[in-house]
């Protein structure tokens, strides 16, 4: 009889266990920003939904922000760092090719010796972690795991330009999964389309800065038609294809938590999902900016904190840039 | 199906009064989606993919900036069928 290597199992279901949210501590106006990219308060409110963004000061890194939300997420779970198993960081502004951030983050929180990787896919990378960290659970690769959107975003803007760096803000999002007796995070339907690429993107790469340093430091551009195009209307089929493998229809749910791009797309996601009025929707973009990775479990930790979705809410939750990329899941809240 | 330039004016005033609020009889062919009706670039390509469902045709992203009046859009629409 021929050798058969073991597998790993792992519980039947996963879901997240809780969550920690770490934002910009420095609130900038539409008024602060609007004079370099020759707009108004008007303007940036009409067409984006936005008011303020949180800024962290400079000083503040990345990896600072992604331990202070993971932390309060441990601390949500009723578990310890050393009980995590896996630290996966979503982020595109952590601007070391290596060592991974998450190796960093997994050190200062004490959950050495997890496994650590960083995830690149842009404003769809905190959808993408809970994705894997599912899998992961249920797979008996991982026991639990911490998945971190954290992005400073103003390390990698142009004030200059108008068309995405305005909406941009610095923050993160955590939330530990891990197991279940009943599901907690539906399948993960996700994607790409690499032929759209250059619609959102930085200006020039770090090579071309070694070579042309006169290009000055590399910032983020997007065509911004194009992309709401994208996300308005090809994106709530992502989201309806979500909920249907769930096996849960737009009345069963409780909550929807898109990314946090542009109040816009959200309300255009609402009529294309005919989501009854009994929805609450996530709009902390309001108020924090768009923040990448970090806007999705930033916006749910919002929405829980002030009471208005509660612990077991069904919420679809979807993410959806750069890349492009795009990943959506039902998910019961902690 | 082919429509007429009637039908795609209709039509087409009828998907602008859906995005805007503005009554659809208002929407004529003369007027500037910018300057007449006050419609911003995201509502323009809201619009402009409604557009594309109701005729069944493509208008390219790059080709939007050249609708500036909604005889443009109307002439663009009609070429554009099959």
């Amino acid at each position: 009889m021929t050798l058969q290597i073991k597998q790993s199992t792992g519980p039947e279901f996963s879901r997240i266990l809780g969550l920690g949210a770490a934002r910009g501590t420095n609130v900038v106006t539409n008024d602060d920003i609007a004079g370099p990219i020759d707009s108004s308060d008007e303007w940036i409110q009409q067409r984006t939904g936005i008011i303020t963004r949180r800024r962290s000061d400079a000083h503040v890194t990345v990896i600072d922000l992604a331990e202070e939300a993971a932390l309060k997420a441990i601390a949500a779970a009723g578990i310890t760092a050393q009980e995590i198993d896996a630290v996966i960081l979503s982020t595109v502004t952590y601007f070391h090719q290596t060592p991974a951030g998450a190796a960093l983050v997994a050190d200062r929180i004490g959950a050495t010796p997890a496994a650590a990787f960083d995830i690149s896919a842009a404003c769809a990378g905190y959808s993408y972690g809970i994705g894997q960290a599912d899998a992961l659970v249920r797979s008996g690769g991982a026991r639990n795991v911490l998945v971190i959107g954290a992005e400073k975003m103003s390390d990698f803007i142009d004030p200059t330009d108008r068309s995405i760096s305005f909406l941009l803000g610095d923050g993160a999002g955590a939330a530990v999964v891990g197991p279940s007796d009943t599901p907690g995070i539906g399948p993960t339907i996700w994607g790409s389309d690499g032929s759209k690429a250059q619609t959102i993107r930085q200006t020039h790469s770090w090579q071309d800065l070694r070579t042309q340093p006169e290009l000055g430091w590399p910032t983020l551009r997007q065509e911004g038609q194009t992309v709401f195009k994208w996300a308005a209307f090809q994106m709530p089929v992502v989201a309806q294809q979500a909920l249907d493998a769930a096996g849960v229809t737009a009345d069963d749910i409780q909550v929807f938590v898109p990314h946090q791009a542009n109040m816009r797309i959200i309300d255009q996601f609402i009529k294309q999902l005919k989501l009854p009025d009994t929805v609450v929707v996530g709009r902390d973009i309001a108020d924090t900016g768009n923040t990448s990775a970090a806007s999705i479990p930033l916006a749910t930790d919002r929405l829980l904190a002030e009471g208005q979705a509660k612990s077991g809410d069904l919420s679809l939750q979807i993410g959806f840039g750069a890349g492009l990329v795009y990943a959506a899941q039902v998910v019961v809240l902690p | 199906m082919a429509y007429t330039e009637q039908d795609i004016l209709a039509g087409l005033a009828e998907i602008v009064a859906e995005e805007t609020g503005l009554p659809a009889d208002s929407v004529t062919s003369e007027k500037s989606f910018t300057d007449d009706l006050d419609i911003d670039s995201l509502s323009m390509m809201t619009i402009v993919t409604h557009a594309e469902d109701k005729f069944s045709v493509t208008i390219p992203d790059d080709e939007v900036k050249n609708l500036s009046t909604v005889g443009d859009a109307v002439s663009f629409i009609n070429g554009a069928q099959a």
